[in-house]
């Protein structure tokens, strides 16, 4: 998800109508957003862009979209030439994390109020922005460690639980690791017996599980930090024989397309909802900013679980 | 021989390593109708290493070097995927693939020896670019095919025996033979050592260069297919990334000279191996990912300096007497596949 792409092949989807020229005065009530968003590095992307689209469309906001195609300094351009349009107000998902106090406080002395979505940036002065909209990856982690927890809670044996992390030191894999060994930690009866990177990738995810699987004859759970790692994870779990959702109960993250159906056919038991549709939240928060009214400083994208049950009546309806 | 016994006992010393944390380690058994165990993993995902790594020793013979095999890796295995995905055509999906490849093998070589770019700006270009060809050809997204016949090549079994291996035996063998036992290989290391010498001797190292670098990106674009279909799947962001500096390193380790002039097959093959069986040490251990990339970094130290017949004379010479004075003219001498 967080996978650093070197040239994206991105459309600028400028979003059509262009708002009338700058006639965005304060009382009368249209509002114009300037977005900017990271890139379309994967189909959890490309659902975000939509949904903050489609939810632009549905509230009345006028929406001025770029792509900055994984570059920072694209996404500083875009800043600025929304500050100079004078926009209401400006969101972005930040490329990296840090470098943005300069353009921030130009935003903030043009008096725009900024909101992040999905990623944070490190600066130290919070008042650059109003509100950080994203997911609770440690929250993730903590509700994957739950249904572990209910799952066995009559368990006598200890459970034998491997881990595929994400790409090492990012922040969804370092937050999902944290969160659930919060939760599993409390009984000693789970055990974590192998946990390595699989570079949130498919391929990965397989090379991984089978160096695992020969390791550790006995594995009761794999907990993967997406779906993609899970998905190549059940390729070499089912290359060894054993039955993906019976001998190995799996365990995983994001809630794409793939991992969707591979919950629903019952190679997957649990999946925890990383959800890129935020476009509605972040449309009733930047009415409230541009109105001056107070908001929260964080606020968690509504998300969900998914048992396999479920999986099988949402799927017909995913939009990624 | 001779220059193949360091990295084979460091291969020899990982696999004891392997041994002594995975008692079963070398256990191979039947499951599923096919081979199963470590060794088979090992050899099934070090295949497209291995094959990238055949190429590369080539592009290296001839003083040259290839960056953009990674981005072939993933331009291949997103073009298969995409037509399999639209009409399901596995043959003519690879054809078109491997066709592509060698294709942009004949750019790179055009560039290097047509034009006269440097190796390295001339390939980094296709790297670069290439990785967004990839994206494009993708939409950016991972496609997933559910061709069975398509998963023959990188996670399918004939024989029992993985297909992905059968491949680069067969690869290996049509190499070697080309090289070793025909004239090929001879004007390979003629143009790595004076390419204008050699032209003047009457060789045409032009096409000599042009034809290696495809063959370099057609062994990246078989590598490709392996990879995508191992997992049914093609990714233009991940596929192969990298890869191109595991094969340079492979190279190296095997004993090929980066100068060109001079390489090693079976060392090739070796170095790979050395590579795909450390990452497999570093899963079955269980060293923690924070701390993966040191221990790699440590053991491919260790096998360079092992390499080096000067630090090998510095250090064993305290430890016992001398066995030859001057080993380092004994190097020199070729050594055949």
């Amino acid at each position: 998800m967080l996978v650093v792409a070197g040239l994206a092949a991105a459309t600028l989807t400028g979003c059509g109508g262009s708002g009338g020229g700058s006639g965005s005065g304060g009382g009368d009530g249209s509002i114009t957003m300037g977005f900017s968003q990271v890139g379309a590095e994967s189909g959890w992307r490309t659902a975000n862009t939509k949904s903050v689209q489609e939810a632009a469309k549905a509230a009345g906001i006028t929406l001025k979209f770029s792509d900055a195609q994984q570059k920072q300094e694209n996404q500083i351009k875009a800043i600025r030439s929304y500050i100079q349009q004078k926009v209401d107000v400006i969101a972005f998902s930040p490329v990296v994390e840090s470098g943005w106090d300069t353009v921030l406080k130009e935003a903030k002395n043009a008096k725009i109020p900024v909101i992040l979505t999905d990623r944070a940036v490190d600066s130290k002065d919070t008042s650059l922005y109003k509100t950080f909209l994203g997911s609770d990856f440690v929250e993730e982690g903590r509700k994957a460690g739950k249904w572990l927890v209910e799952q066995y809670k009559d368990a006598k044996d200890p459970v034998n639980i491997v881990e595929l992390q994400g790409t090492t030191g990012s922040a969804p894999a370092n937050d999902r690791k944290a969160g659930f060994q919060e939760v599993i930690g409390a009984d000693p009866k789970f055990k974590i017996i192998a946990s390595q990177t699989g570079d949130f990738t498919r391929a990965k995810g397989k090379e991984v599980m089978e160096a695992f699987l020969k390791a550790n004859p006995d594995i009761d759970v794999l907990y993967a930090h997406n779906d993609d790692m899970g998905l190549g994870a059940i390729e070499a779990i089912e290359g060894a024989g054993k039955v993906p959702g019976k001998d190995i109960k799996i365990i995983t993250v994001d809630a794409v397309h793939d991992g969707m159906q591979a919950l629903a056919d019952g190679k997957i038991n649990y999946i925890v909802e990383c959800s890129p549709l935020l476009g509605p939240q972040l449309m009733d928060l930047a009415k409230k900013v541009v109105k001056n009214e107070s908001v929260q400083a964080r606020v968690v994208t509504e998300e969900t679980t998914f048992t396999q049950e479920q999986a099988k009546t949402a799927l017909p309806d995913r939009k990624y | 021989m001779k220059r193949l016994l360091w990295p084979l006992l460091v291969l020899a010393a990982l696999l004891a390593v392997n041994l002594f944390f995975t008692p079963s380690f070398f256990s191979v058994e039947m499951k599923e109708g096919h081979l199963y165990g470590s060794l088979i993993d090992i050899l099934r995902f070090g295949a497209p290493l291995i094959l990238v790594s055949l190429g590369m020793t080539l592009v290296i013979a001839t003083g040259g070097i290839d960056l953009s095999v990674g981005s072939v890796v993933a331009i291949s295995g997103a073009l298969a995927c995409l037509r399999i995905s639209e009409d399901g055509g596995v043959f003519s999906a690879v054809v078109l693939a491997l066709g592509l490849c060698v294709l942009l093998g004949l750019w790179n070589g055009f560039l290097v020896a047509g034009v006269g770019i440097q190796p390295i700006i001339a390939t980094l270009i296709l790297m670069v670019a290439g990785r967004g060809l990839a994206q494009l050809i993708t939409d950016g997204q991972i496609i997933t095919v559910n061709s069975p016949s398509y998963k023959v090549i990188g996670g399918g079994y004939l024989l029992t025996v993985p297909f992905g291996i059968l491949l680069v035996l067969v690869v290996l063998g049509v190499t070697a033979f080309l090289t070793r036992r025909l004239a090929l290989g001879v004007l390979i290391e003629s143009v790595g050592g004076n390419a204008e010498a050699s032209r003047l001797a009457g060789i045409r190292a032009r096409g000599i260069v042009i034809t290696v670098y495809a063959f370099a990106a057609l062994c990246a674009g078989v590598a490709g297919l392996m990879i995508s279909s191992n997992v049914s799947s093609a990714d233009g962001n991940n596929a192969g990334l990298w890869i191109e500096l595991d094969a340079i390193l492979a190279v190296v380790i095997g004993g090929t000279s980066l100068s060109g002039g001079r390489f090693s097959l079976g060392g090739t093959v070796l170095g790979a191996l050395i590579i795909q069986t450390l990452t497999t040490t570093i899963y079955s251990v269980g060293v923690p990912p924070e701390t993966t990339l040191l221990v790699k970094a440590l053991v491919v130290a260790a096998v360079c300096l092992l390499q080096s017949p000067k630090f090998r004379d510095k250090v064993f010479r305290r430890a016992g007497p001398p066995s030859s004075p001057r080993p380092a003219a004994e190097e020199k001498v070729r050594v055949t596949a």
